[in-house]
């Protein structure tokens, strides 16, 4: 067992790679919406209710006045619909939260997710760790957005700095830390990519993520050595 | 500092659609098997996350697929905040040259 001071510790040393990619990402999405007419005070709502950064960053860009409250709702579904996934992984592993899990819930995002399976990999997921993580997230999230509405006219082409990369450069990190062999893994890297990559190309929205995600699950299945329950054979005895 | 009403609805109404989002997983999860196929299914999801949010990503345009390639090689050897850096630097400093 760790301690709640090494965990939290632990919490802070991978958070940080992270919180430095979506800093960047919550200034431009606080100056696009300062471009958009909203609010510091609006933008303060919507990063702290809301808290997903791409459904947030599309929303800005699908903003009118009055608001399109429908449409907003239906995109901010289909895109956090991969949480669902993402929920369903991470439950078993924060059985032990109890009711924080619904607090625990509200603060997951891809980046708070993927940490939590990283450390999941080599030790229990304690509170202390999750929370560190996903509340130093959601406070630099509220900041950088907020500042992003003040400031952002300062910031109109981070792609040209490569900041943008810094998202992907984290995922693929993170992603190497689930390689189990390339009988296990390898069909699954490889489907989804392909039909991730395939319908992100043909289909608008944001269901390449569900679509790759669901190839790569389907290929693990098809390619799972076949095992015989244990079970099944002491109950023939 | 002021929220127009009907700013304020749709942010509301974002924000109970994510979380609902959110709060399934873990309620689904508590319903499902512990070995078998759907066990199978479940242990690979968070690779086959992750690569499906990267692959469109780096897949956009030369530039990203090589930046891509060097994290991907570093990674294996540096901690993450090194490969990162790297990996943005080098995004970058192709852009500068190329694009």
């Amino acid at each position: 067992m760790t301690t709640p001071l090494a965990d939290f510790r632990a919490g802070l040393v991978a958070v940080f790679p992270t919180v430095a990619a979506a800093v960047p990402f919550a200034l431009i999405l606080g100056q696009q919406a300062t471009a958009k007419g909203l609010t510091p005070a609006e933008m303060l709502a919507m990063s702290s209710i809301v808290f997903a950064g791409s459904s947030q960053l599309i929303a800005v860009g699908l903003w009118s006045m009055p608001a399109p409250v429908a449409a907003l709702a239906l995109m901010a579904l289909l895109v956090n619909l991969r949480h669902v996934l993402m929920g369903a992984s991470l439950s078993g592993k924060i059985a032990h939260f109890g009711r924080l899990r619904f607090v625990a819930a509200f603060l997951l995002t891809d980046e708070a997710w993927a940490l939590s399976e990283r450390r999941a990999l080599d030790k229990p997921i304690s509170r202390t760790f999750y929370f560190t993580v996903a509340l130093t997230l959601f406070v630099c999230w509220q900041v950088a957005s907020v500042l992003g509405t003040l400031f952002g006219a300062y910031l109109e082409h981070p792609e040209t700095f490569g900041l943008d990369f810094a998202f992907p450069a984290i995922f693929i990190a993170l992603a190497l830390g689930f390689w189990k062999g390339a009988r296990r893994t390898g069909p699954v890297l490889v489907a989804s990519a392909v039909v991730a990559v395939a319908v992100h190309a043909t289909v608008p929205g944001a269901w390449y993520v569900i679509a790759g995600a669901l190839a790569g699950i389907a290929a693990a299945v098809v390619t799972a050595p076949h095992e015989v329950p244990a079970s099944a054979g002491e109950a023939t005895r | 500092m002021t929220i127009d009403p009907v700013n304020f609805a749709a942010i509301l109404a974002m924000g109970v659609l994510t979380y609902m989002t959110r709060i399934l997983g873990f309620l689904i999860a508590d319903r499902l098997p512990k070995s078998g196929p759907v066990r199978v299914a479940l242990d690979a999801l968070p690779p086959a996350v992750l690569v499906a949010v990267i692959a469109p990503i780096v897949m956009s345009g030369p530039i990203e697929a090589a930046a891509g390639l060097v994290v991907l090689v570093l990674a294996l050897r540096l901690p993450l905040i090194a490969t990162v850096a790297v990996g943005v630097a080098t995004a970058a400093l192709l852009r500068l040259a190329f694009g």
